[in-house]
């Protein structure tokens, strides 16, 4: 738990030798920087005491156990749940230095520079043109050359393209799963956002799929911020710079769950040397 | 035993005999009798519309104007009524569609569970139910009274009845989209707006289209409400907006009572052409639905 106090930075003010993470690693810029932060859904505390600080062109995973708010925390990240009623974030979120949750940000506008993938392929009952070119036409492009341009680029970019360039009228949903999450990749990737949010984007696909899509995340990340939720350790220790360990926090009293932030730091660390004991637990297998 | 003669046993995948076996022999012919049973009527109908109204259908008959009742069948025709039936459930469509699909939009898009979204869902439940009659004498008693009967009283009486239909039918079809593309859209920062205008309604649009043609063709279909909004006349009024007015069902009714077989047959041959109209109608949303769910798989 120490790692995240020694790397809180905060854009406004240009952070001093001592608060720069102590790791190897070139101190980039703070995207995310959250500090203890609880999310409720009504009455119901889902997930709490988060804190912890997201850097440029990293992959960050979140990983943890079913009901322990990885998921629900990726959330909070672009304002989503905001469409759950009663959903509420307690605790500070600044995204470039300015507060996420401040009362004149709109949700619209940070979801356009925060984008997200979900575990299950989405993809509209539109063609595959539309489908990648409808970020682009929210955000206000006409120009027929140019969303050409988009729609070629971002499938190029999501490892799609030589698979339907011929068939670009074809529909989304007539795309294996494979395909179709590598569609909402490119969709996600048109509106060139800041951060890409994943949701166990590879859950439901076979080895080959995930590969090609643990590539493509590599490959984005030269450009964008990753945060990846995920089950699968082995694919958090492929892809990720650093990694968040959630746990449950079970209270017989009262029979509610809360998620917790564990543990915080360099992918290596977390999985070769890890601080706390129920991480040792989760990442040695023995606790599912 | 299998290892004593070298062969293996053969397993036995059928489905076992006794209760099992006869449970699914029962529910099958259960279903094969009542879809019979439900063919039974609707092929009757069709069968005695057919055999009755075709012959009197021609040219002539669709286009001249309805004859005095005592007059042979080779007389007249049922022009007026089919024009009056256009114009009259036309404009009940441009006026009950819209209305419908958007407060659908509002009930399931905008309203959520706030009372007033469970008040409008209720009150269109309720009308669902309202006799067709009530809505005949509520507009004659808040228009016909002022403005005297036109096609537009009548279409204003039809579309009191298409509302609850369209908005029930759009309201489930949207129910159907599943949230997963809401999700998607707002993750690309659509506002409510868009995502409901550029991603819902499109899934639905199909489901929203049936929909709203089993209103158009149960409005075209019905004579109560227009009794006391357009009358029946017997000449073509192809102003919708002021006179009196006819339409296929009014004449339907004014024909059938008649003693003379001039005007039975005519009654008859006013049936298959409403029926006709309604078919082309269906099959023209089949066409148009398709086109636009050329993306639906």
């Amino acid at each position: 738990m120490e790692e995240h106090e020694q790397t809180i930075t905060n854009l406004a003010r240009p952070a001093t030798a001592l608060e720069r993470p102590v790791s190897d690693f070139p101190p980039s810029q703070t995207i995310f920087d959250v500090r203890n932060v609880a999310i409720w859904y009504g009455t119901f505390k889902a997930v709490t005491d988060v804190s912890l600080s997201i850097y440029e062109n990293e992959i960050t995973a979140f990983i943890g156990s079913s009901g322990s708010g990885k998921t629900t925390v990726l959330r909070s990240f672009n304002r989503m749940n905001d469409l759950v009623p009663g959903a509420r974030v307690d605790g500070e979120m600044d995204y470039r230095g300015e507060a996420l949750y401040g009362s004149d940000v709109s949700p619209t506008a940070v979801r356009r520079r925060i984008g997200m993938v979900f575990q299950k392929p989405n993809p509209f009952p539109k063609s595959i043109y539309d489908n990648v070119a409808f970020g682009p036409r929210v955000n206000g492009e006409r120009n027929k050359g140019k969303l050409n341009e988009i729609v070629e680029r971002s499938l190029r970019r999501a490892a799609l393209w030589d698979e339907v360039k011929n068939r670009l009228n074809m529909s989304g949903l007539s795309l294996s799963g494979g395909q179709a999450q590598r569609l909402c990749i490119a969709r996600t990737i048109a509106v060139e956002p800041d951060v890409v949010l994943m949701d166990e984007p590879a859950s439901a696909l076979d080895p080959i799929a995930t590969g090609a899509i643990e590539d493509l995340m590599r490959e984005l990340k030269s450009q964008y911020t990753i945060i990846i939720v995920t089950h699968n350790m082995q694919q958090a220790t492929r892809v990720s710079d650093r990694t968040a360990f959630f746990s449950v926090l079970a209270d017989s009293e009262n029979d509610t769950r809360t998620g917790v932030l564990v543990e915080y730091g360099r992918t290596e660390q977390i999985f070769q040397d890890p601080q706390d004991s129920r991480t040792q637990a989760y990442v040695t297998g023995r606790m599912g | 035993m299998a290892a004593d003669t070298g062969q293996q046993q053969k397993a036995d995948l059928r489905e076992p005999a006794g209760w099992r076996r006869a449970k699914n022999r029962i529910a099958t012919a259960l279903m094969v009798l009542s879809f019979i049973l439900v063919i039974i009527p609707l092929g009757f109908v069709l069968v005695t519309v057919i055999a009755k109204g075709s012959s009197i259908i021609s040219w002539r008959f669709l286009t001249s104007d309805i004859p005095p009742a005592v007059l042979p069948a080779n007389f007249g025709g049922m022009g007026p009524a089919i024009l009056g039936t256009v114009l009259i459930t036309g404009l009940a469509t441009v006026i009950a569609v819209p209305l419908g699909i958007l407060g659908a939009i509002y009930l399931n898009e905008y309203g959520g569970k706030g009372p007033l979204a469970r008040f409008i869902g209720f009150m269109a439940d309720v009308m669902t139910g309202v006799p067709s009659i009530i809505m005949g004498l509520f507009i004659f008693s808040i228009w016909v009274l002022h403005f005297g009967y036109s096609g537009l009283a009548g279409a204003l009486a039809l579309g009191c009845l298409m509302l609850p239909i369209v908005i029930r039918s759009t309201y489930e079809m949207l129910r159907l989209v599943p949230d997963s593309l809401r999700e998607g859209a707002y993750a690309l920062g659509s506002t409510k707006s868009r995502v409901t205008l550029t991603v819902v309604l499109p899934a639905a649009l199909a489901g929203i289209v049936s929909g709203a043609l089993l209103a158009v063709a149960r409005a075209a279909g019905e004579t109560a409400p227009l009794l006391f909004t357009i009358l029946a006349v017997m000449t073509p009024n192809p102003n919708i907006f002021s006179g009196p007015n006819t339409s296929l069902p009014s004449q339907i009714f004014a024909n059938a009572t008649q003693p003379y077989t001039g005007a039975q047959a005519r009654g008859w041959g006013a049936a298959l052409t409403l029926i006709v109209i309604a078919f082309i109608l269906m099959i023209a949303a089949r066409i148009v639905t398709a086109r636009f769910n050329r993306y639906a798989r």
